[in-house]
């Protein structure tokens, strides 16, 4: 079965079609990535996906799991995790802290109002550790306030992975980086093992390419073209929609 | 050194009638405490939520009338606090479901609505409430067989109260669930999609704030043995918030400030200046615009700049008065 | 009580309410930010008539020139304090709630705590009769007054650019921007406007209602019921729901006395709770 399957996917603000027949299906492990030009209703396939968006009509499976009526943030806890194009942390706390709410997010003790969170010797090693795997472990107790651009998207990706999920959504993970910064992002990627499945939605066309097994280009909220790599890169209408422009 | 700091606090605090021998200044000493616990109970929701509320003062007040209430109608004083506590949790809970129904500026325009009701209740509702002439109690309960009816006695009933209530609040805010609050105050989105049910920990939150404000309340009925509509006119929440937002939301020394400051300028004003609401609201004012953060946070940042230290902090949000609009969802 | 007066008395406080509250909801609906100084402005017009009259000043004049002063604080008030806080709509909330306390102080300070009552003018005094019953003329003149300034605002709105930019700015306010309209310059206009519109009133429910400390606390709550009701932005809306609340508030206070300001507020409650937007109003989140 796949590890994500949409079906069939529309939403319409008012008159406005952004999401037209949209199907997808991602194999486990895969690492298929979304493109097409502005507005092409990537970020919104993406808050469909996560639930933040009500479809007006079609599916979105799981691993089988229909999640049309499961709230958003029971599909995390069912394994999907997402990244944000704008930087969504939590300003004023440490990188550690951040990714501990992350952490915390998943747990039953996220409801416990009389131990210390400073105590939990588990969840603050699980942190660190999150915080490792991007390279950030140095600045754990660093404010974010204090931290760059970039680090703070590895950051964004750190909280991704520290839900373990089953599928990762990446929205535009390589936005304003910096070339040393996106070949560390890139290394980072290539790093994740193959159970977790990753969908990304990018416009850097040379990183998303080496990264990309399959692609699905959007173009005005509908799939356009979609397939292998080579296949997409080769297709005349790819070309005329967005490599050419 | 804050362990220190502390101790000495609380040394201070403890034997205050000792050394204050005028029961005015004690009497001082004492709404200061009480207003410091319904402060600190709105911190929950204003400053660790995010979501501002004006309409506090009806569950202060629904808490107080509701006690005066059933100690009149003959039940002891045990009875009628655990009564007036329930009911205040009851309609905290009600106010909650309505006031979730909106965030930000509508969250605040709900609240509004629901003390208006409350007062209205209070000021009309004559064969209840006794309308504008308030309701009295003759007594003041006696733990242990204490009796609380001096300045003195009821400076520490109310020390105690004031005790516990920071012990509480301080460890919740340490705890999970004070991370996942404050979480939701930041990026409630984000929090959703990490798996944090944001409506449910607000209701929460709010059912707590409501507590405290509660026994706020009963500790305002047996200070002054009274109540009337006064106390949960929007006058009243306006003045509570003002005491979060002048100390600082961030911390746990804010709201204590605030109150401080507040109920200080309130009596010292008032035998200086003939008008306290000017001042108020001229304070209000000058605190939004120039110093949104709050008085305390400013201080801090002082201090840790003099100090050159940085100690561990609680995270410290955006302004509460300069948050966004439409913040939530 | 006899209905038909009663009838008649909700109808010319709901006129009087109109006045109130058409400028709170024009600023609401521009600005986005509920005016709690809007009681007080109203009071304190109020007062200004009070003075002016007893200088010898005739009622019209006094009530215009009592607008008239509101209406240059409303433009101070925006000026100076909210336009230091661009877009922080709750911390303008704030500042209007501390300012509301202030005006009403330096009200007390000023003309003292008893209430005054301002004298209803000469050309209007006694009672007509409508329908074979007998009606105050002054309500029949609030009433009259209400509709006029209720031609003229929708006049002014649909009918000039003025009223073109405001509409647009209520709409959209970034796109406003956008197209080359002053937004700041007209969110001065409007403060005042409604500033204005408010002390104006307060001078005219002057021989009803009296003017007495704790005035604004009494008028404002109904003013906001009226625009939640009626929706912001809503000139229509303001105009029936000012008569709604009119007739609500004192039938309520007539039949349910006990009950007059749960009647009040529980559909304000309702309508906030279930559409945001209000009964006729866009939304305004």
């Amino acid at each position: 079965m796949s590890a994500l399957e949409v079906r069939d996917l529309h939403k319409s603000f008012g008159g406005l079609r952004v999401t037209r027949a949209v199907t997808l299906d991602a194999e486990p492990g895969e690492r298929r990535l979304i493109i097409g030009p502005n507005g092409a209703g990537k970020t919104t396939l993406f808050n469909l996906i996560t639930g933040e968006l009500k479809p007006d009509s079609g599916s979105i499976r799981l691993f089988g799991r229909e999640l049309t009526r499961v709230p958003s943030r029971r599909r995390a806890h069912l394994g999907l995790a997402r990244t944000y194009q704008i930087i969504t942390l939590f300003p004023g706390e440490t990188l550690l802290h951040n990714v501990m709410l992350s952490l915390l997010g998943l747990s039953a003790l996220r409801w416990n109002s009389f131990r210390r969170l400073s105590r939990q010797a588990v969840l603050i090693e699980a942190g660190r550790r999150a915080l490792e795997r991007v390279g950030l472990q140095h600045m754990a107790e660093r404010p974010l306030a204090d931290t760059a651009y970039g680090e703070r998207r590895r950051v964004e990706i750190a909280m991704g992975l520290a839900q373990n999920p089953k599928v990762l959504l990446l929205d535009e993970p390589f936005a304003g980086l910096s070339i040393d910064e996106r070949r560390d992002v890139q290394g980072l990627l290539a790093s994740i093992p193959r159970d977790v499945t990753i969908v990304m939605i990018e416009h850097d066309m040379d990183v998303a390419l080496e990264f990309a097994e399959r692609i699905t280009v959007l173009h005005f909220g509908e799939v356009v073209v979609e397939g292998s790599r080579a296949e997409v890169v080769a297709h005349p209408r790819t070309r005329e929609i967005y490599l050419g422009e | 050194m804050k362990r220190l700091a502390l101790l000495l606090a609380l040394a201070l605090l403890a034997s205050l009638p000792l050394w204050i021998g005028n029961s005015y200044y004690i009497n001082v000493a004492t709404q200061v405490l009480l207003y410091a616990v319904f402060a600190l109970g709105l911190n929950v929701i204003v400053g660790w939520a995010g979501l501002v509320s004006l309409g506090h003062a009806g569950l202060f007040g629904i808490a107080a009338y509701a006690g005066a209430i059933l100690i009149n109608a003959g039940h002891g004083h045990f009875l009628s606090i655990v009564g007036a506590l329930s009911v205040t949790l009851g309609v905290a809970a009600l106010f909650a479901v309505l006031a979730l129904r909106g965030t930000g500026l509508g969250f605040v325009m709900i609240t509004v609505a629901l003390g208006q009701i409350v007062w209205g209740v209070a000021y009309r509702w004559i064969s209840l409430t006794n309308g504008d002439n308030g309701v009295s109690i003759t007594s003041r309960p006696a733990p242990f067989g204490l009796s609380l009816a001096d300045a003195d006695g009821f400076y520490w009933a109310t020390l105690v109260v004031f005790l516990v209530a920071v012990l509480t609040i301080a460890v919740f805010a340490g705890s999970p669930f004070g991370a996942s609050l404050r979480g939701t105050r930041d990026q409630p989105r984000r929090m959703n999609t990490l798996g944090y049910n944001v409506w449910l920990i607000r209701f929460l939150a709010f059912l707590l704030s409501g507590l405290w404000s509660g026994v706020a309340g009963l500790l305002f009925l047996y200070y002054n043995q009274f109540i009337s509509p006064q106390a949960v006119a929007l006058t009243a929440s306006a003045e509570v918030l003002l005491m979060v937002i002048a100390g600082g939301t961030a911390t746990l020394l804010g709201p204590i400030a605030g109150a401080l400051i507040v109920v200080v300028i309130k009596n010292v004003a008032s035998t200086y200046v003939e008008r306290w609401n000017f001042v108020l609201g001229a304070i209000f004012v000058a605190i939004v615009i120039l110093m949104p953060e709050g008085l305390v946070p400013g201080s801090v940042r002082l201090w840790r700049r003099w100090v050159s230290r940085r100690g561990p902090r609680l995270g410290e949000p955006a302004p509460v008065a300069a948050a966004q609009p439409g913040n939530g969802q | 009580m006899n209905l038909w007066l009663l009838a008649a008395n909700s109808i010319a406080f709901g006129g009087l309410l109109f006045l109130l509250s058409s400028g709170f909801a024009l600023i609401f609906g521009l600005m986005r930010i509920p005016n709690l100084t809007h009681g007080s402005l109203f009071m304190l017009g109020a007062y200004f008539g009070v003075s002016l009259i007893a200088w010898g000043v005739g009622f019209w004049p006094a009530a215009l020139a009592g607008g008239l002063g509101v209406a240059v604080l409303g433009g101070l008030i925006e000026r100076l304090l909210l336009r230091r806080l661009p877009g922080a709509e709750l911390a303008q909330v704030l500042v209007t709630l501390g300012l509301s306390f202030m005006i009403a102080d330096l009200c007390l300070m000023q003309w003292g705590g008893d209430p005054i009552s301002i004298e209803t003018p000469d050309a209007l005094k006694g009672a007509s009769r409508v329908a074979g019953v007998a009606f105050p003329t002054y309500r029949l003149g609030v009433i009259v007054i209400a509709v006029a300034f209720a031609a003229a605002l929708w006049l002014m709105l649909e009918r000039t650019r003025l009223g073109a930019m405001i509409r647009a700015g209520v709409d959209d306010p970034v796109m406003a921007r956008a197209v080359g309209i002053r937004v700041p310059l007209l969110f001065t206009i409007v403060f005042c406007l409604g500033s204005g519109l408010a002390g104006f009133a307060g001078v005219i429910g002057g021989p009803i209602l009296s003017v007495y400390p704790g005035l604004d606390q009494d008028m404002l709550p109904l003013a906001l019921v009226v625009v939640i009701l009626g929706g912001s932005g809503s000139l229509l809306g303001s105009f029936v729901g000012s008569f709604v609340v009119g007739l609500l508030y004192n039938f309520g206070q007539a039949l349910v006395p006990e009950f007059a300001y749960v009647v009040l507020f529980l559909p304000m409650l309702v309508v906030l709770v279930v559409r945001p937007a209000g009964l006729f109003g866009r939304s305004s989140q």
